[in-house]
């Protein structure tokens, strides 16, 4: 699904990314780890086009998106998800604006009924219909969450990005919306990157482990057998 | 001395960029898809919601320049000039500045600030994965926005302001609304009006660009949001002032004045 081959991204003097390579499977959910400013933000921004790599390949669905127009490359975000770490709601419109942004803007051929449907579903996924005439100021840090997360997937892609999801949650909303994650991986059969420092929801929802340290891939395997390797920096993590 | 070479350097550099950054408002001006509906939320945002403090701003102005000319033109005997005096050099000159200040200070800093919140907070990010074109969505719009409602509010404002001169002149002496009226368009004609108006639309793209700019490059988190919108504020005001200059010139040659 994703092939990220030898990147290499520097701003400035700071090189972030250095032939940093990973594979991505159908069905399959990577977890990303790394230190704070280690660029595994960088790396699934590059995925999107929304951050343009030095050097290297990225091949997603078969087409590299380094090459691509920019109607290409709109054509190629249908089949990509992407939540953010801020979770990025427009504070200006209701939660049903917000999803129906997308639906709107990508040029997708929908019907009034058909966009209410989409987004009755996206909302009833993640379990917030109630919410749907809400300002995101009126909901809390797990319920924008979640709306972000049904804005993410209403286009029902096959890829989703994940921006370190649980960053700033609970343990307990923490834990909801990791299983939240993996029920629509089942439903949709999607296959996601996941950034983030947060073990348990790695533990719950990655089937395979990425190191990034150095810019590079310093360890990849699953939870366990990463849990066994000796070094310092990849221990620092399970400890 | 190297402080204040980076200084300059700086600056040029910014006003290169904000080049740049207009050039691109014109070349995605003419290109599909127009973002229709959002222009004419802009224009209600920008328009009418600073439609009572232009007007208020307007009426006062036009009361105080009037109380203020009185005792001067009572001196030479020339009280029935006031009106036409009072009234070319509200419209051709103080309304339409004094209204671009006042949008300056309120759009300026509101456009700098929701772009440079949206900016730091990943909305615009958000916007480009969602097959949106942010800079078309929110810089063109706005931009326009500006360019179309702050003509129509100097027009306005020049109105009330008129008025607030009539409400001045009959504080010191009765005239009726007719009379007042009749001595202000033996002087005030449609060449006093127009650059007035045509200088609207310049100073509404230079502070709707200006703001856009700075809120759309906004860095350095929530520190940048507020630095986005003192400083669009600041430069824009600035702007204006240059651009009044300019058009101040460019009047006398064409014989405007």
């Amino acid at each position: 699904m994703v092939s990220v081959n030898r990147l290499q991204k520097a701003f400035g003097d700071l090189r972030v990314l250095r032939d940093f390579s990973l594979d991505l499977h159908e069905g399959e959910n990577v977890a990303v780890l790394g230190k704070s400013g280690s660029g595994k933000s960088v790396l699934i921004k590059c995925i999107i086009g929304l951050i343009q790599p030095d050097a290297g390949s990225i091949i997603v669905d078969g087409e590299n998106v380094a090459g691509l127009s920019n109607n290409s490359l709109n054509d190629l975000r249908l089949k990509i998800g992407f939540l953010f770490q801020s979770n990025a709601l427009y504070d200006s419109m209701t939660v049903r604006e917000n999803l129906e942004f997308p639906l709107r803007h990508h040029a997708v051929k929908t019907s009034k009924k058909d966009m209410d449907e989409l987004v009755m579903e996206a909302l009833t996924n993640v379990g917030l219909a109630d919410a749907i005439d809400f300002m995101p100021e009126q909901l809390s840090g797990g319920m924008r969450k979640r709306i972000a997360l049904a804005r993410t997937i209403i286009l029902k892609p096959k890829i989703i990005l994940y921006d370190e999801p649980t960053t700033g949650l609970d343990p307990i909303t923490s834990k909801e919306i990791s299983m939240l994650m993996l029920e629509l991986q089942k439903k949709y059969n999607v296959s996601s990157i996941i950034i983030s420092h947060d073990m348990n929801c790695v533990k719950l929802t990655a089937n395979r482990l990425v190191m990034l340290v150095d810019g590079t891939c310093l360890a990849n395997g699953t939870y366990n057998e990463m849990q066994q390797l000796e070094d310092p920096r990849v221990k620092q993590f399970f400890d | 001395m190297s402080r204040k070479k980076n200084t300059i350097s700086g600056t040029i550099s910014e006003l290169g960029e904000l080049g740049a950054f207009s050039a691109k408002f014109f070349r995605q001006f003419f290109r599909p898809r127009f973002e229709f509906s959002e222009l004419l939320r802009q224009c209600y945002y920008i328009g009418y919601k600073t439609l009572f403090l232009v007007g208020i701003t307007g009426f006062i102005m036009g009361l105080v320049i009037t109380i203020q000319s009185y005792p001067s033109m009572e001196t030479f005997g020339a009280e029935s000039w006031l009106p036409s005096v009072v009234s070319v050099s509200l419209v051709r000159e103080i309304v339409p500045v004094i209204t671009a200040l006042i949008c300056a200070g309120k759009i300026g800093s509101s456009i700098g600030a929701e772009l440079g919140s949206m900016r730091v907070t990943e909305q615009i990010d958000a916007m480009e994965v969602s097959g949106t074109n942010p800079f078309r969505y929110l810089v063109v719009t706005r931009v326009l926005a500006c360019i179309l409602m702050t003509p129509l509010l100097i027009i306005i404002s020049d109105t009330i302001s008129l008025y607030g001169a009539f409400v001045g002149i009959n504080m010191k002496q009765m005239i009726s609304f007719q009379l007042f009226l009749n001595q202000v368009f033996e002087k005030l004609g449609f060449g006093d009006l127009l650059p007035s108006v045509i200088k609207g639309f310049f100073f509404g793209f230079a502070i709707g660009i200006i703001g856009c700019f700075k809120g759309y490059y906004t860095k350095k988190g929530t520190r940048g949001v507020g630095m986005a919108a003192n400083t669009a504020v600041v430069l824009s005001t600035f702007a204006v002032f240059i651009i009044d200059l300019i058009a101040a010139q460019i009047a006398d040659i064409f014989h405007f004045t």
